[in-house]
This record gives structure tokens, sequence and C-alpha cells, in this order.
């Protein structure tokens, strides 16, 4: 076993971790912007398609590599806005001012 | 290795990190989210000046695509649709990690031609988690590409069954895994990717279409597991640890919310995969039960409300149909207006993924603070004068309580059957999803309203206006 995968597999095992830690601290309130900006960041896999994309030689991967970085850009840029325009409604009081007793 | 690129990427994993944990809070969500935006923005500006990209001319084209239909979709689509915006967006960031993964291999095989394989010793891990990328991005691009066409109503929301399902999808999984084993011990042979693409397509599609509509916010949370869960097993191809950081804090979100959801139901997630609840769900068919519930108009139901101190509204399903959020919240006001304590009771599965309900009220306006959690409000229904419950069925059913035969029995629901007064706001006496008849509607407390959600409130809004 490779001294780099072994880190890989370490760093694997401890992001769960504080993934468990991080996470259960979200309300159900807003589960759904988490569920969508979580989604987005996911998109994180970009940085390989970019990687495939780029790689200069013409064929086969470099298409591949190319519908993935449109599919992640898709995930990243709509994930991030979408998980803004929802968390942009949350408010304590309403918007409309309403004569409280 | 670039010692300034991989410490940006870990900058970049730190941002992912803070931006969840603030997550957590109704006032710091927002900025949490672009902190993780801007985390991304740095990952991505870090690969595109790392030197490893030759060519950007089809980086540029698909950055541009990419960003116009991510822009289009998150301006464009309505709140009621997020189930299935959440659904599709899962699908396309588990689809680019299978992407990469056969792309990687092919860059392994040392030529761009599919079926030359000039790449001397490659890695195991490399290997296994290429397979691994592939099963799991394919099935969560299928996956969430039916789960979304079954919200979207494009194909039946009911559960889809056929003789050895489960068997079936076991052997797929099976065969997946040892041409798997077949591939890594010698990875020339690519057709055996291609096989393990083409049933990670089949399964991904039969692993859901069992599952019936009201079941969909596991299937929506296990999907965005699966898409963290791809990334990161691409992040082991392409050893790149902020994939693995992100993938796994993705994958690992996706589960406990996974976990939260079947909890809820109090069943399990095999019950919910497998067991095809709901599958004689039809909406067209009547109750056969020729009981009678006495009909009540919007008139009486303001006449009850009028006399009332405080209200609890559950809210269903039915209320992102009939679109119905903010005139409700329009009857809130008013309700509030006259001093009457109003508050939304949510349960954790109520509507088509987790948090529906909250984000439904949140776009009518309604303050965080009066959205109340199960837990928190269950006890006060006995102290409340009207429930009024707009299209929820199955979370108040009281033979989840009761009736050990009912595919409901053991879960926990709203105690709206405690409540001086209930109000029942439906199109018909249909039972919900679970196909099982609600004592509910036939309580002597409870006022059956029939008609659509928004123009029985709407209704309500005048009245009490009046």
């Amino acid at each position: 076993m490779t001294e780099t995968l072994m880190v890989s597999i370490y760093v694997f095992v401890l992001a769960a971790f504080v993934g468990v830690e991080v996470i259960s601290k979200v309300p159900p309130l807003l589960h759904t912007p988490l569920m969508s900006g979580s989604n987005a960041i996911s998109g994180i896999t970009l940085v390989g398609s970019l990687i495939a994309a780029g790689e200069g030689h013409a064929g086969l991967g470099v298409i591949l590599g190319t519908i993935a970085v449109v599919f992640a850009t898709i995930n990243v840029v709509g994930g991030f806005l979408v998980t803004d325009r929802m968390l942009k409604m949350f408010k304590k009081e309403p918007a409309r001012k309403t004569s409280r007793s | 290795m670039n010692v300034l690129a991989e410490l940006l990427y870990l900058v970049a994993s730190v941002l992912f990190i803070m931006g969840l944990k603030m997550l957590s809070s109704p006032k710091t969500a927002r900025k949490g989210n672009g902190i993780a935006a801007i985390g991304m923005l740095l990952a991505i500006v870090v690969t595109l000046t790392d030197q490893k990209i030759i060519d950007f001319s089809f980086v540029l084209i698909g950055l541009i695509i990419g960003s116009g239909i991510g822009l289009y979709l998150a301006v464009r689509v309505q709140m009621t649709a997020m189930p299935q915006m959440v659904g599709v967006l899962n699908g396309f960031g588990g689809g680019a990690s299978a992407l990469v993964a056969f792309a990687e291999y092919l860059r392994l095989s040392g030529d761009p031609s599919l079926g030359v394989w000039k790449g001397g010793d490659v890695s195991l891990d490399v290997l296994i988690t290429i397979v691994l990328s592939l099963l799991i991005g394919t099935v969560t691009i299928i996956g969430s590409g039916v789960a979304s066409a079954k919200l979207q109503g494009i194909i039946r929301g009911a559960p889809i069954l056929y003789p050895m399902q489960k068997q079936m999808n076991g052997a797929m999984l099976l065969a997946v895994l040892v041409l798997g084993v077949f591939f890594v011990l010698d990875p020339s042979r690519w057709y055996l990717l291609i096989i393990i693409t083409g049933l990670s397509v089949v399964l991904g599609v039969t692993s859901v279409i069992p599952i019936g509509g009201a079941d969909m916010p596991v299937v929506i949370s296990l999907m965005n597991s699966y898409s963290g869960l791809a990334g990161a097993m691409t992040g082991f191809v392409i050893s790149n640890d902020v994939l693995i950081i992100s993938g796994t804090l993705v994958g690992t979100s996706g589960l406990i919310l996974t976990n939260i959801m079947t909890k809820a139901m109090n069943r399990s997630l095999a019950n919910v995969l497998f067991a095809g609840v709901g599958a004689d769900y039809d909406p067209t068919v009547q109750a056969t039960e020729q009981r009678t519930v006495i009909r009540y108009t919007p008139e009486d139901a303001s006449t009850i409300i009028d006399g009332a101190q405080s209200v609890i509204i559950v809210p269903g399903y039915g209320l992102a149909v009939a679109q119905a959020q903010h005139v409700l919240q329009e009857l809130v006001n008013i309700m509030t207006a006259r001093g009457m304590q109003v508050r939304y009771a949510i349960h954790p599965v109520a509507g088509r993924m987790p948090g529906h309900m909250n984000v439904l009220l949140a776009e009518a306006n309604a303050p965080y603070d009066i959205l109340m959690e199960m837990e928190q409000i269950n006890d006060d229904f006995q102290n409340t004068d009207v429930a009024l419950v707009i299209g929820a069925n199955d979370v108040v059913n009281p033979a989840a309580r009761t009736k050990k035969s009912s595919p409901l029995y053991g879960m926990p629901i709203l105690n709206v059957d405690h409540a001086r007064t209930i109000m029942v706001c439906k199109r018909s006496l249909n039972p919900g999803f679970a196909g099982e008849d609600n004592e509910l509607f036939y309580d002597q407390k409870t006022m059956m309203i029939f008609g659509d959600a928004k123009e029985t409130v709407t209704k309500l809004v005048h009245l009490m206006k009046a």
C-alpha cells in the first residue's frame, strides 16, 4: 500500500467524522438548504473534470472531460445560487408590517 | 506536487467545513453558503492555474455552458419544484464523477482511443476506485433522474413492482462487483467498464422505481449522499484530497439526513428501498369504506376560528401541490393581528424532501420562529383550540399509534387529534400515500372542508377579513 493512499484513507475517515459533527447540528428548518448547499459542494468533482477536459490530447477523454465540466458546473452554479435564493427567504419577522397586539 | 496548490486546496476544504457549520443557524446560513461558494471558486482557480491544464478551449466551453444552464435553473425554478431541482443537481454531480473516472482511465491507458492499453502498472486502489466511481456516479445520475421524473409527474409516482425485483437488483450489483474484480486484474479489458456502466444505468432505474412518492425524502437524501461518495471516490482516482474531503462531507451529510428521514417514519432504510409501500395508492380511486363524514364549509370554519385563542397549522404535500403557501401565511397574519397564537407544526417527512415545508413557508414570508418541529409542539395540541390540517394525511393518521397491521404503524405522528377542534382541508376522503384510511376524518371533533387548499384558504381569508 502506497503512502499517498494511506494518507488519503486517513483524510477520508477523518472527514467523515467532521461531517457527522458539523451536520448533526443543522436543524430540520434548514434541511433543504443544507441538502442543496452540500450538493453544490459535491460539485467539487469539477476539479477533476477540468483536468480531464484540459489535458491536451484530443480524443474521447477530452470529450468526456468536457461533458463532465458542463455537468459539474451546473451542479456548482445551480446549487449555490438556488441555496442562496432559499436562504434569502428565511427571516425572523415577516417582511410586511402586521399590527401585532 | 505543487505545494502552494495543495495548501490552497486545503484552504478550500476548510472554507467548505466552515460554510457547512454556519448552515446550522438561520442567522448565519446565507453567509455560510457564500463562504462555501468562495471555497469552490478558490478550488477552481487553483485547478485552472496549476499548469496541469494544457488546452483551455474545451475547459472554457464547458464552464460557460454549465454556468449558463446552472444559472437558468437556479433563477427559474419554483420553490414548490425544489425537490426535483435538488434531485437533478445531485444527478449532475454524480454523472460528472463517473465521467471523470472514465476519462482518467483513458488517460492512464496511455492512448486516447479505446481498446489500446499502453499503461504500465497502475496501482490497485486507482483501478478499484475507478470502478466504484463509475458505479456510484452512474446510479446517482440515473436514479436522481428517475426520482425527479416521478416528482415532476413525468412518470407515475406510485411504486412500480415486478417479481424478483430485489433478487435481480442484488444479482446486478454482484455482477458489477465481479466484473470490477476482473477489470482490476487486467485493466486492458476496457469493455468491462462499458458493461459495468450499462449495468449501473439499469440499477439506477430499477432501484428507484419501486419507491413511492411519499418516500421520496429518503431517496433524495440518499442520492445526495451518493453524489458526495462518488466525488470522494473520484478523489481517490485522481489522488486529490480536496475531492476526498468535500465528497465525504456531503456523503455523511446525505446519510445523516437519510437516517433522520427513516427514523421519522419508524422504518428501516431497507424497508423504504424495497418494501414498495404505497404500491396500491391510486389518487383517482375513491375511499372504499362507506362511512359518512359531515361536510363543513369555509363559513363554518371561520366562525370557529373567530372564537379561537390558539391555532396550530399542519401543512403537508397538498399545500405544495395547491401552491397555497402565500395565501395561508396571509391567513396567519390576519389571525396573529387579532391576537391569536398561531404556529405551524412541521412533521419531518411532510412534503417530498427534508425541510420542504420550511422552504415553502419561508417563501411566503412566514417567520421561522413560528415553524415548530414535531417534538417542540406535539404536547401543545391538547391546549390548542383549532388544529388546521392542510394537505397532510399520513403524518396525522392515528392508525400509526394503534393499528398494528398498518404500514404506518409506529411512525411518530403529530397529535392533531388532541386539539379541541380539528379542521381538515382536503380534496377528498381518499386515503393517503400509505393507503391507510384516516380515522381522524371521522372523529366527532373533526370538520372536513373539501376542496382545493388554495381556494378554501382564500375563502377563509376573505371571511376573516370581513
